[in-house]
């Protein structure tokens, strides 16, 4: 396995506020790692380095090899990371196909579009039925379903998921953790945050425990949900 | 029985019925005396009547080509660019300036034509070259700032394009040749001035094709992105730098079309113009709904209409009450619809 992702001691402040102290993940072709840790840790400021959207005050960013920190947000994009952010961050005001076809904004093969279109309705039914929906009218579990198929509709080597379980119902928190399965095995890479730790480690198959900007623990998931500060701290055994 | 049909025509919650019938009771009365008052006039003066709505009309369209820039930059980064006035009032010196000066072109021929229609494409790109500058070293350093910081930016710069234009023009209005033919066109007992034919035939493909890119292009989806959820644009792979530069030099070029058509057909400019033209057609912006582009332009026409049957039919308060009686119809359509007659209230779930 070849690392696809490198992030090497990054520092990353809002103002004087410093959110990620010194943080190092690294990602492997065709895995899902998960970083858990509790509110404030540095899990979103960590995704919305990679992605582009603040830039880190050190520390490196390397995707395939390349250098990706200091380039801006709508290139990264473009190199093939995609981003379902925290808060769903949808665009309210158009239907869930506008989304979904922003979701392939920088992609010019309408065919292929159109393929991965129908790949992602496939993955999620309830959106097809809702296809014309404005997307701010529906609940936080479609919603939540549409940010993520918005990302995949980039066509990505690297997924980045921000909490897709938030606030959901537990047999939709199910159903999504079903879905980044299958997601995987359409051979897309996942680095995923979740608060819900047992079921992100379950699977998962790498884990980097956050705690106030630094990384604590790392590990095979099956190693992490095993130790007994973990289990004590995050999975509330 | 009544009930039942009632609650097919209103829904929501007690409050939001309640609302929605005063709404419609506003509505009514309101539509009721513009009626009364339009029918009376037209009775006693029919062709009085049409030719006032038409030059009120023509009035209108520019206020609608202004009122673009406000809410095209207003639906975007939500700042209200005072500035955006007195870039028409440059646009109109610049206009002036160009073809009677550097074309020396002062009346109507085939060369005149020319003049006017290379002083188009000029002002225009004048206009969203200025507009664009001004976003660039003003506004976007600006845009995590307090809200109150571009406000007063904006402000600040509406003050310098005004001094450019009172040394550009000079402090008294001039007077200018028009290229356009003088000529009339005879409906019957309606005079329509060629001038006011040329403006819409100028003015109007320039609004639907504005509406086009807004709405059917990759370029307009951009924008619809954005000013909806930056951080989430820039994930999608939207160059949101560009894109906000973008809606401004389109403002930009409204704002200098509007120019050129309005320094042709008064034939007067003056470096106060950006003030009186830019506040009227920020309240047509805020009439039809501030952020919505077909808001813009039937606000601007709506005030243009209002204005001119004001000034010009028998009954009416007349010219010097025209202020006045537009600001009166702007507050009583807001107390009903406060968000304008396009604008819409979106319900959102969190």
């Amino acid at each position: 396995m070849s690392a696809m992702l490198e992030v090497k001691n990054i520092e990353v402040a809002y103002g004087k506020i410093i959110a990620v102290k010194d943080i190092s993940v690294t990602v492997n072709n065709g895995e899902i790692v998960t970083l858990i840790g509790s509110n404030g840790a540095g899990k979103s400021t960590t995704l919305r380095t990679i992605s582009g959207l603040i830039k880190p005050k050190s520390g490196e960013i390397t995707f395939n090899g390349k250098r990706i920190d200091g380039m801006p947000g709508h290139e990264i994009v473009g190199m093939g990371i995609c981003h379902s952010p925290e808060g769903r961050r949808i665009f309210p005001r158009m239907t869930v196909k506008e989304n979904l076809e922003l979701g392939a904004f920088l992609r010019n093969d309408k065919s292929a579009v159109n393929a991965d279109m129908e790949r992602v309705l496939d993955l999620f039914p309830r959106l097809k039925e809702r296809i014309k929906q404005t997307a701010g009218t529906m609940s936080g579990g479609e919603q939540q379903m549409l940010a993520v198929s918005r990302a995949l509709m980039g066509d990505p080597k690297l997924l980045l998921l921000d909490e897709p379980s938030m606030g959901l119902a537990p047999v939709l928190v199910e159903l999504i953790f079903d879905t980044i399965v299958k997601i995987r095995k359409q051979g897309i890479t996942i680095l995923l945050i979740e608060q819900n730790a047992t079921a992100a480690l379950e699977v998962a198959d790498r884990a980097y425990v956050l705690e106030s900007g630094k990384v604590k623990m790392s590990g095979s998931a099956k190693e992490l949900s095993a130790d007994d500060k973990v289990t004590k701290a995050y999975l509330g055994h | 029985m009544a009930k039942a049909v009632e609650a097919k025509k209103f829904s929501g919650t007690p409050g939001q019925i309640r609302q929605q019938r005063v709404e419609r009771a506003g509505a009514i009365a309101i539509s009721a005396i513009a009626a009364v008052w339009m029918l009376a006039n037209l009775i006693k003066a029919p062709e009085q009547f049409a030719q006032v709505a038409i030059s009120g009309l023509r009035n209108g369209l520019i206020y609608a080509l202004i009122a673009l820039g406000y809410t095209l930059v207003y639906g975007i980064i939500e700042l209200i660019n005072f500035a955006h006035g007195d870039l028409f009032m440059l646009s109109a010196v610049f206009s002036s300036f160009f073809i009677t000066y550097w074309m020396g072109a002062e009346e109507s021929n085939g060369y005149g034509w020319f003049a006017f229609g290379l002083c188009l494409i000029a002002v225009m790109i004048f206009g969203a070259v200025i507009n664009v500058l001004i976003e660039r070293l003003a506004y976007r350093r600006l845009r995590h700032a307090p809200r109150l910081a571009p406000l007063i930016t904006a402000v600040g710069m509406s003050f310098l394009l005004n001094f450019v234009g009172l040394k550009w023009n000079g402090s008294t209005p001039r007077q200018w040749p028009t290229v356009i033919p003088s000529g009339d066109i005879n409906i019957g007992e309606v005079r329509i001035s060629m001038i006011t034919v040329w403006l819409f035939l100028v003015g109007f493909p320039l609004l639907l094709a504005l509406n086009y890119l807004v709405t059917n292009t990759k370029q307009g989806k951009a924008m619809r992105a954005t000013s909806q959820d930056r951080d989430a644009s820039t994930l999608m792979g939207i160059n949101v730098n560009k894109t906000i530069a973008f809606t401004f030099a389109l403002g930009g070029a409204m704002a200098g079309a509007a120019g050129l058509l309005y320094q042709q057909s008064i034939g007067t400019t003056s470096y106060n113009l950006g003030f009186q033209l830019g506040l009227i057609a920020f309240t047509s912006a805020v009439l039809g709904g501030i952020g919505n582009l077909w808001g813009a332009v039937v606000g601007g026409l709506l005030i243009g209409l209002i204005q001119g049957l004001n000034d010009g039919l028998p009954i009416a308060f007349g010219q010097q009450w025209s202020q006045s009686v537009v600001f009166t119809i702007l507050i009583i359509i807001l107390v009903f619809k406060p968000a304008g007659l396009l604008g819409k209230a979106v319900t959102e779930k969190v």
